[in-house]
């Protein structure tokens, strides 16, 4: 009993609420509950910077004091790296090397280590453009792999794969769809054996999927959005008017957020999140480009490919302003209650603050590396991961 | 001297089962297979095989022979593991394991980063004799070091010495990016590098069609060259009948383009499907891989067996971007591709093209026995095929 209570204290210390443990944070939008993050930047903000061993564009985690990094390497990128590095200094806690099994080709801007990892708090739960799916726990102990190229010799993507998995109840959501043998499998998380897949459309399509409810998920193709039971993988409804393959959808306070037509708010029913939802709005005006809407307070952000930001009324989808940033972006903004953390692709980290009647840049600090991954938040410091680079920066 | 005898006993009984152990652990490791079976016994065997001393690295190492590569994964965390926490490695051991070339490529080449990680000195001395080495990433090393050597020759206008260094450097390179430095190089000084005969790339083809492709249908539907080749006989093709011609690739790249066997208006034929047919004589029964670059839709056939196919147009190409695993027989072999192009009509979607080469897992070409020179020049038919290309919108 006293090793139960230790074990389980120490989990719970392990993973707390302010951990950032999947793709786009703990609440898969990109919205943090951070406080202490800077909102001005200076070269003082930049607290350390480590080097990789290898590329990257997946997101980093944060776990407690564990800061959870994958990376590929070699010729064609067919080395898998994950690591954890100590979120104080920056220093090595362990590293772990596979061999990719799957095909490595991608196109040059994007890397092997495109997918954002996914955590319990207790284990780690890797993907990589290969299609190798590793389960680690944190002190990088091997718990299962997959190799689902070897299982599945056509699921694979010449440009590269990138869809981060999702964690729900027993199942880790692995979306792996692509214009020849496309499938979404959920894999039971203690073992990495099936507990279902399902044929998806057959195209690329680069998009995370959405945790809807504690038994939905949301898938989203080039035909729009299903709505899949994590439990089976039989399918609830679907929202059929189309949607982007490379940002993905969005869920805040029970609207989800789809990039379809510029943007479309979906209702999810709220008696019954099986039943059809309801479209609030569509605005063409909001357009995203590669990175995800983010939605803060009571208003929904969209940056297109020229780098400007548009902020639209969360109820009616209209637009409100909108700033010009210094772009391009590939990477998913992130936010506090009141401000934007966006960093470019040339590494330019901007502080959006979101409150006034139009967004106003608070702070700027050049990283001066090829960033394309989303930001994580934890700690009160931002880890931003380059190519080759993991940077710290904090108050 | 009793107390000395049982403690012996008992050593030597905890040996025998930490080696038992480790033994069973590899064994239960070695039986992963597809869609996760074996995983939950791999788990348990994992955990204990990751607790063994670093003396046990070289029979883990030795366990990934013939491993399928999941298999292997589990063994290189394994490793990774224990060396991890080790203050001294088996580095003599980890030194004869690297020695010895019948032990897979990929876990010498995880034993020689062990190596170099704690002594890397001694792996340094390692490096000049991994020129010819069947692990591809241990031979890297040692191009690179004659490349350099090749570089340095030439600053001090040594040429004819530049130039044999980077002969020997070419023939032992199997990396893309290697091979086209050392050719630039090689070049640069008046040198001649036949390309085509380092990579192993097939040049003579014989090809037919336009066949259909409308709505992609064509991948899926079988047209008579699927069933039987014959050169005599015309088909119905997508506007008219077809017949097979000779075609020949003088791309150094090896790039048999089926535009320029059926140049259509514009930017090319849309919705086609074409065949290319091939000879290869096998100097010996032996297995090889067929590495084919493409970045249209394809399917190949050996001696009238599918071998692969694939769905996925205008993504991408590269050297090697598919490895096909097949047994050639000696003598004749035939080689069937299918090559379809669909209805894009982006700048990016003209081509319809493969590349095909016949090699070793390392990537060293095996050439057909009777090779013919590299050809000078190649096909490049200039009336437009039957207009089947739909307008641009």
């Amino acid at each position: 009993m006293k090793h139960f209570i230790a074990l389980t204290l120490a989990l719970t210390l392990q993973a707390t609420a302010a951990d950032w443990q999947q793709f786009r944070g703990p609440q898969g939008n990109g919205v943090t509950s951070e406080r202490n993050l800077p909102i001005t930047l200076g070269e003082k903000n930049l607290k350390w910077t480590v080097p990789l061993p290898g590329r990257g564009l997946s997101g980093a985690l944060v776990i407690g004091e564990k800061i959870i990094v994958t990376c590929s390497s070699g010729i064609t990128q067919n080395r898998l790296h994950i690591l954890a590095l100590n979120a104080k200094d920056g220093s090595l806690i362990w590293h772990r090397q596979f061999w990719a099994t799957g095909r490595t080709m991608c196109h040059g801007k994007t890397s092997v280590a495109a997918p954002t990892p996914c955590s319990d708090g207790k284990n780690i739960f890797a993907v990589f453009s290969s299609n190798d799916v590793i389960c680690l726990d944190l002190d990088g102990n091997l718990q299962w792999l997959r190799g689902l190229t070897t299982d599945y010799a056509n699921v694979s993507n010449s440009l590269g794969m990138s869809s981060s998995p999702l964690l729900i109840g027993r199942a880790v959501i692995v979306q792996v769809e692509n214009d020849s043998e496309s499938y979404t499998l959920a894999l039971n998380k203690r073992t990495g054996v099936n507990l279902w897949k399902l044929n998806r459309p057959k195209a690329a399509n680069w998009t995370s999927p959405v945790r809807l409810t504690n038994t939905l998920i949301g898938l989203q193709s080039k035909n729009g959005i299903d709505a899949i039971r994590a439990a089976d993988g039989t399918k609830a409804w679907s929202y059929d008017g189309g949607a982007s393959t490379i940002p993905s959808s969005t869920l805040r306070g029970g609207v989800l957020y789809i990039p379809s037509h510029g943007i479309t708010a979906l209702e999810i029913n709220k008696a019954d999140a099986e039943n059809t939802p309801k479209e609030l709005w569509q605005s063409r005006r909001l357009s995203p480009g590669t990175g995800s809407p983010v939605v803060l307070g009571d208003k929904v952000f969209a940056t297109n490919n020229a780098g400007v930001i548009t902020a639209g009324n969360l109820k009616t989808g209209e637009r409100l302003w909108q700033t010009r940033l210094k772009g391009p972006f590939s990477a998913t903004h992130v936010a506090t209650t009141t401000h934007l953390y966006c960093v470019n692709e040339a590494g330019l980290l901007q502080i959006v603050d979101t409150r006034g009647k139009e967004g106003e840049i608070t702070g700027t600090l050049n990283l001066d590396d090829q960033i394309l991954g989303s930001p994580a938040v934890g700690g009160g410091a931002i880890y931003v991961r380059s190519n080759g680079k993991l940077f710290k920066v904090s108050k | 001297m009793r107390s000395i005898s049982t403690n012996l006993i008992v050593l030597a009984i905890c040996c025998t089962a930490s080696a038992a152990s480790i033994s069973d652990s590899l064994k239960t490791i070695r039986a992963v297979g597809p869609e996760g079976k074996g995983n939950a016994a791999a788990a348990q065997a994992w955990q204990s095989l990751a607790q063994a001393k670093p003396a046990a690295l070289p029979q883990i190492l030795a366990a990934m022979d013939g491993a399928n590569p999941l298999a292997a994964n589990w063994l290189r965390a394994a490793v990774d593991t224990i060396a991890s926490r080790a203050k001294d490695l088996p580095q003599m051991e980890l030194m004869k394991f690297i020695a010895d070339q019948k032990h897979d490529p990929r876990a010498r080449r995880l034993a020689y980063e062990l190596i170099k990680n704690a002594n890397p000195q001694l792996a340094a001395k390692l490096i000049p004799g991994l020129l010819n080495d069947p692990s591809v990433e241990l031979r890297r090393d040692a191009v690179q070091r004659v490349i350099d050597q090749g570089a340095d020759l030439k600053k001090i206008n040594k040429a004819d010495l530049a130039q044999k260094q980077y002969r020997i450097a070419l023939d032992a390179a199997r990396d893309i990016d290697q091979i086209k430095t050392i050719t630039a190089a090689l070049r640069a000084l008046g040198q001649e590098v036949d390309l085509p005969h380092h990579f192993g790339f097939l040049m003579h083809w014989k090809v037919v069609g336009p066949f259909d492709n409308t709505d992609r249908s064509g991948f899926a539907k079988i047209f008579p060259p699927e069933n039987k080749i014959d050169f005599t006989t015309t088909h119905d093709g997508k506007a008219g009948k077809v017949k097979w011609s000779p075609f020949v690739t003088a791309n150094e790249y090896g790039m048999v383009d089926i535009n320029k066997a059926y140049p259509g208006p514009g930017d090319g034929l849309k919705e086609v499907t074409a065949y290319a047919y091939t000879e290869y004589n096998a100097a010996a029964a032996r297995a090889v891989e067929l590495r084919l670059g493409c970045k249209n839709a394809w399917k190949i056939w050996h001696n009238g067996k599918l071998i692969f196919g694939r769905d996925e147009y205008h993504r991408g190409i590269r050297i090697d971007q598919y490895k096909l695993n097949v047994q050639l027989a000696k003598g004749r072999n035939t080689l069937l591709v299918k090559l379809c192009q669909n209805e894009q009509q982006q700048d990016w979607t003209k081509e319809w093209q493969f590349q095909l080469r016949v090699c070793d897992p390392t990537g060293t070409a095996i050439l057909a026995a009777d090779r013919p020179p590299t050809p000078k020049t190649g096909t490049n038919n200039n009336q437009p095929a039957n207009p089947t290309r739909k307008p641009r919108k």
